[in-house]
């Protein structure tokens, strides 16, 4: 990228003596609370940044583990029930041949979710550390982080589509497990864990004269 | 666009105007955009400010289908399946309610939010805030809180999250019943590809820069 790793002094918000709105971008004198062009509170930086992120991560991680060991699906066919976890039901899919369905299931509910609780515990340890990855790599990973979040919601979806439209008494059923709603707990609280980041605190570091955290 | 050299007199009323990037707090000075398309931030490459072009236009149209699409599925049935003589249908709001028993309940709250509730408050927050900026009318009272509100409810509503989840239960059921698709379904589709083309235009720090703009006017 033409514009990575500028050495190119730059004048932020901050070094001026100014508070950006998060929201909006408007520029103002610090001691105003309320950004005047967007409404929303306003902060130099988010205060307490890190903590909501680390407090929502761990409360995401902690409705994972109930999400993998109970079961998301109970499938009645012709009399029988089967409990499927969330790894069991891709396993499924793959052993019936729909590999592209498992392939997204297993995206959507297994590996952005762990991508999720990676990526983000790295930005916020990485904040004010020696990085592997540069300021601009950093903000790519928040921004795809941000974004893909909310598509793991899929999987409790795809549980009450199934519920509701199979609902052929004996010969086919299908009920959600208990694992839905962990699952669904674990998606919303790594969203707020993420939305919770300030990205400027990224780019804090880059600061040669080091300006204090706020 | 440069980053501005002088912290000094930066917010006076004769200087020119900046803004801050909300990803890493560059200060910028705001330049003219051009036609279609945008000024990035010269620390990081954020886009600062899009021209807004039809911005307005698209936003409202895509508010305004959210509403009548969603609407439109709660009663109407989107899917059906057929196997061994049996069939069985459902609509936005079954969907919702299938989880009605025992600890899994409460997830009918929150796919009733996520589905429907959020969506179209959503969409109509957007038009209460856009729709007299589009059309050079006076502001209505409380523009900002709406658009706000319209902000906050961005990650939370999930229609077209919601509409992959039907393919993938389509997929998953595929060969075991027949499984048709209602007119709603075709509808719902029409909404993932709407918010698709919303999103990608979507800049929210130009449409306030728009309010503010016509809030002082
Ligand atoms: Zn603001
Ligand atoms: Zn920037």
């Amino acid at each position: 990228m033409a514009h990575d790793r500028s050495e190119e002094p730059v004048l932020t918000a901050r070094a001026a003596g100014l508070a950006g709105c998060g929201a909006c971008g408007a520029v103002s004198t610090p001691g105003v609370e309320t950004c005047p062009r967007c409404g929303n509170a306003l902060h130099g930086r988010r205060p307490g940044s890190l903590e909501r992120v680390w407090a929502w991560w761990f409360a995401g991680l902690i409705a994972y583990i109930p999400a993998n060991l109970y079961p998301m699906l109970r499938t009645q066919f012709l009399g029988r029930a089967t409990d499927s976890t969330i790894v069991g039901g891709v396993i499924d899919l793959v052993h019936h041949g729909a590999y592209l369905v498992g392939g997204i299931v297993f995206l959507a509910s297994v590996m952005i979710p762990v991508g999720k609780f990676l990526a983000v515990a790295y930005l916020a340890i990485s904040i004010g550390r020696h990085s592997h990855l540069s300021f601009h790599q950093r903000t790519v990973l928040y921004e795809v982080v941000e974004f893909i979040g909310r598509w793991s919601m899929v999987d409790v979806f795809v549980v009450a589509i199934l519920t509701a439209l199979v609902n052929l008494g004996f010969v086919m059923a299908f009920k959600p497990g208990t694992a839905a709603v962990f699952f669904a707990l674990s998606v919303a609280f790594t969203m707020i864990s993420a939305l919770s980041l300030d990205p400027r605190l990224i780019w804090d570091d880059a600061e040669p004269d080091g300006a204090p955290h706020d | 666009m440069q980053p501005v050299d002088t912290a000094s007199r930066l917010l006076d009323a004769g200087a020119p105007e900046i803004i801050a990037c909300t990803v890493c707090d560059a200060l910028h000075e705001v330049k003219e955009i051009p036609e279609g398309g945008r000024l990035r931030c010269t620390r990081c490459g954020a886009t600062l400010l899009r021209s807004p072009g039809k911005a307005l236009d698209r936003i409202l149209a895509s508010s305004f289908a959210m509403v009548i699409l969603v609407l439109s599925a709660l009663f109407f049935p989107f899917l059906q399946i057929s196997a061994s003589g049996l069939s069985s249908a459902t609509t936005l709001l079954q969907t919702a309610f299938a989880f009605d028993s025992g600890f899994t309940a409460p997830l009918a709250f929150v796919l009733i939010l996520l589905i429907i509730v959020l969506p179209v408050t959503r969409a109509v927050a957007l038009a209460y805030a856009l729709l007299p900026l589009r059309l050079g009318l006076r502001l209505l009272p409380g523009t900002k809180a709406a658009f706000r509100l319209a902000g906050h409810l961005r990650p939370w509503s999930m229609a077209e999250v919601f509409m992959v989840g039907c393919v993938v239960a389509l997929v998953k059921i595929g060969g075991l019943a027949r499984v048709g698709l209602g007119p709603a379904f075709w509808e719902l589709a029409l909404i993932v590809m709407i918010v698709a083309l919303e999103a990608s235009t979507f800049c929210e720090k130009t449409i306030w820069r728009m309010i503010d703009q016509k809030s002082r006017s």
